[in-house]
């Protein structure tokens, strides 16, 4: 493996496993709290990023996944008592598959159209499940609370979910390193530079747009049902919220899209952003203001994102940054 | 007779999405940008109209003018802080730029009004046409936004500046060699859609309670009447307005009212595989 000799490929794989190993050193609840949440946006930004960053298709529904493959986790959890990481599995499985079927449709749509066409998927997604019965239309469902026995406890079980979730955002980003190095990535950022001129030398840009759609799925479906797992129940309202979606876009935005370790940067940096600000006292209610500023400047200023922009500016990053 | 009660209840609100609608589409339509702070400067507009009533008493329908004109002002500003840099950037730049315009207006309304529901005490009761019975407050909507989009087609028709818009819309580079200074033209267009989008929003609030949050409905919902119409296509709009509120008007009769928004985005997802060019074929 050539991968393995390369820096940008150590670089956030360390920096995720050793943050994980930190938290499962210091043993504390809220640190794991806090670092949950921020893993969690670790890897859904990464996992958008596979589509968005490289093959440029701007996908507002990306939420969609982390909520139908949450729901469908949930749902085999509670409904069916498979063990945790079986019905994560199988939530990011169906995650995919629907990415598929939805793709196979949705993906014939380019730029602004194929942007819509996401936000009408999403919507459409949370009104069908606000109505759909097996999933407890518009309450949603609950844990079963027999579920923690398997585990000893709530207590081993949440650190249990970490540890499951920790590992797939691993994967997450040791993937989105491997397919943006594969001969598949190269034609999807093909796909990014031209369609049109990608499919004259030949990449078959359909199948590779949908592949690229059911791998950027999968990740959001597992890590749903672990989020969900984790609060105990699941409701339409958290499962399809348009805001969170825009705010992975803005997660890879601000990182740099098309990178492996901006994505977790960006997230990193914006939760981070976020939480000193709802708790700071001058802040506090204009958090929101206050991030859109900066959003704003980001977009206007510095398009590339954070690790973008270093490599255009520093040459010699660029070996050492993917 | 209570299936033509509610169709004309809804087509009556479906003339109020309509106007939401068309400013949404004019700015799509000259400048390929899907504007995200649409819904926002809608809530703004029903806040202005809120405060004008309250607090100094204006008639809410006087109010729209000054709202209208507010939202002008606020448009050419959002088009100048935000828009114009990012205007011939991928599509991913100006979605982005205006969604951090709607997250600086709710942040900043969060702060100044809460997220506490508000609304316009101003009843004007109900009219009577034979067996139909109207709230007097949505036919006079009604009537606000056929004028509207009347005083628009004048303006685009029959002005000079309108005309240039119509010509930048067109074709942006032949419309500078014909020496119209683009930059103006397209920051009035964003103005005129702002404008729309908070007189909507002012007509929405004389007969719905609303929150700084409420754009956000809405402004989904002009993306469906956008596409329903065609993206880009104003008459489209407005009767792609008709046809949505025709449809909220008629579904609950027949099912669960918590099922209009599945088959709302449902058809727009079918429109948009099927016909992405819109129901009225405009040209793209």
């Amino acid at each position: 493996m050539k991968a393995l000799q390369r820096f940008g490929f150590w670089l956030p794989v360390l920096f995720i496993l050793i943050w994980g190993l930190y938290i499962l050193t210091v043993r504390q609840d809220s640190a794991r709290e806090q670092a949950f949440t921020l893993l969690m946006f670790v890897g859904l930004a990464s996992s958008l990023n596979i589509l968005l960053g490289y093959t440029g298709y701007v996908s507002f529904g990306h939420i969609v996944f982390f909520g139908l493959g949450g729901y469908s986790g949930f749902y085999f959890l509670s409904a069916h008592n498979l063990p945790l990481l079986l019905s994560a599995l199988l939530g990011g499985v169906v995650s995919a598959i629907l990415a598929g079927l939805i793709g196979l449709a949705v993906l014939r749509l380019r730029g602004a159209y194929f942007a819509l066409a996401t936000i009408g998927v999403n919507e459409a997604a949370r009104a069908f499940v606000s109505n759909f019965e097996p999933f407890g239309g518009a309450t949603g469902l609950f844990v079963n609370y027999s579920v923690y026995q398997g585990f000893g406890g709530p207590g081993p079980a949440l650190w249990r979910t970490f540890i499951y979730l920790w590992l797939i955002v691993l994967i997450t980003v040791i993937i989105s390193y491997v397919i943006k190095n594969s001969r598949f990535g190269l034609g999807l950022l093909a796909i990014r530079e031209d369609e049109d001129a990608a499919m004259v030398m030949g990449v078959k840009a359909p199948r590779a747009k949908t592949l690229a759609f059911m791998f950027s799925a999968f990740f959001p479906g597992v890590i749903g049902t672990l989020y969900f797992f984790k609060n105990g129940n699941v409701e339409p309202g958290d499962a399809f919220s348009l805001h969170m979606s825009i705010e992975m876009l803005v997660m890879v935005m601000l990182g740099g899209m098309g990178t492996v370790f901006g994505p977790v940067i960006g997230a990193v940096a914006y939760q981070g952003l976020r939480g000193f600000l709802l708790t700071s006292p001058l802040f506090k209610n204009l958090h929101l203001a206050i991030a859109g500023v900066f959003l704003l400047l980001i977009v206007l200023f510095v398009p590339a994102g954070a690790i973008g922009w270093l490599r255009e500016r520093f040459l010699k990053l660029r070996k050492v940054l993917e | 007779m209570q299936l033509l009660t509610s169709l004309i209840d809804g087509l009556l609100i479906g003339f109020v999405y309509g106007v939401a609608a068309v400013g949404l589409t004019l700015i799509w339509g000259v400048m390929s940008v899907i504007n995200l702070s649409h819904g926002p400067v809608m809530a703004l507009g029903m806040f202005s109209t809120y405060l004008l009533f309250t607090n100094l008493g204006v008639n809410p329908y006087l109010a729209l003018i000054a709202v209208a004109v507010f939202g002008l002002v606020l448009g050419l500003v959002i088009y100048a802080v935000a828009v114009h840099r990012v205007i011939s950037a991928p599509h991913l730049s100006s979605l982005l730029a205006t969604f951090a315009v709607n997250m600086i207006i709710i942040g900043i309304g969060t702060a100044v009004f809460s997220t506490s529901p508000h609304n316009i005490d101003f009843s004007l009761g109900s009219i009577y046409l034979g067996p139909i019975i109207l709230p007097a407050a949505r036919l006079l909507a009604a009537v606000a936004a056929i004028l509207f989009t009347v005083l628009l087609y004048l303006f685009l028709y029959f002005t000079r500046p309108g005309k240039a818009i119509r010509a930048v819309a067109n074709n942006r580079m032949a419309a500078e060699l014909m020496g119209i200074p683009s930059a103006q033209v397209l920051a009035l267009s964003f103005g005129i859609g702002t404008a729309l989008a908070a007189v909507a929003g002012g007509l929405i609030a004389t007969f719905f309670p609303f929150t700084i949050l409420s754009g956000g409905p809405y402004e989904l919902k002009s993306f469906v009447i956008c596409v329903l119409g065609g993206l880009g296509n104003p008459l489209g709009a407005l009767l792609g307005g008709l046809l949505l509120g025709g449809l909220e008007g008629l579904i609950p009769t027949f099912m669960p009212v918590s099922w209009v928004p599945v088959l709302e985005f449902g058809l727009f997802i079918l429109v948009l595989l099927v016909k992405p060019s819109g129901l009225l074929g405009a040209k793209t």
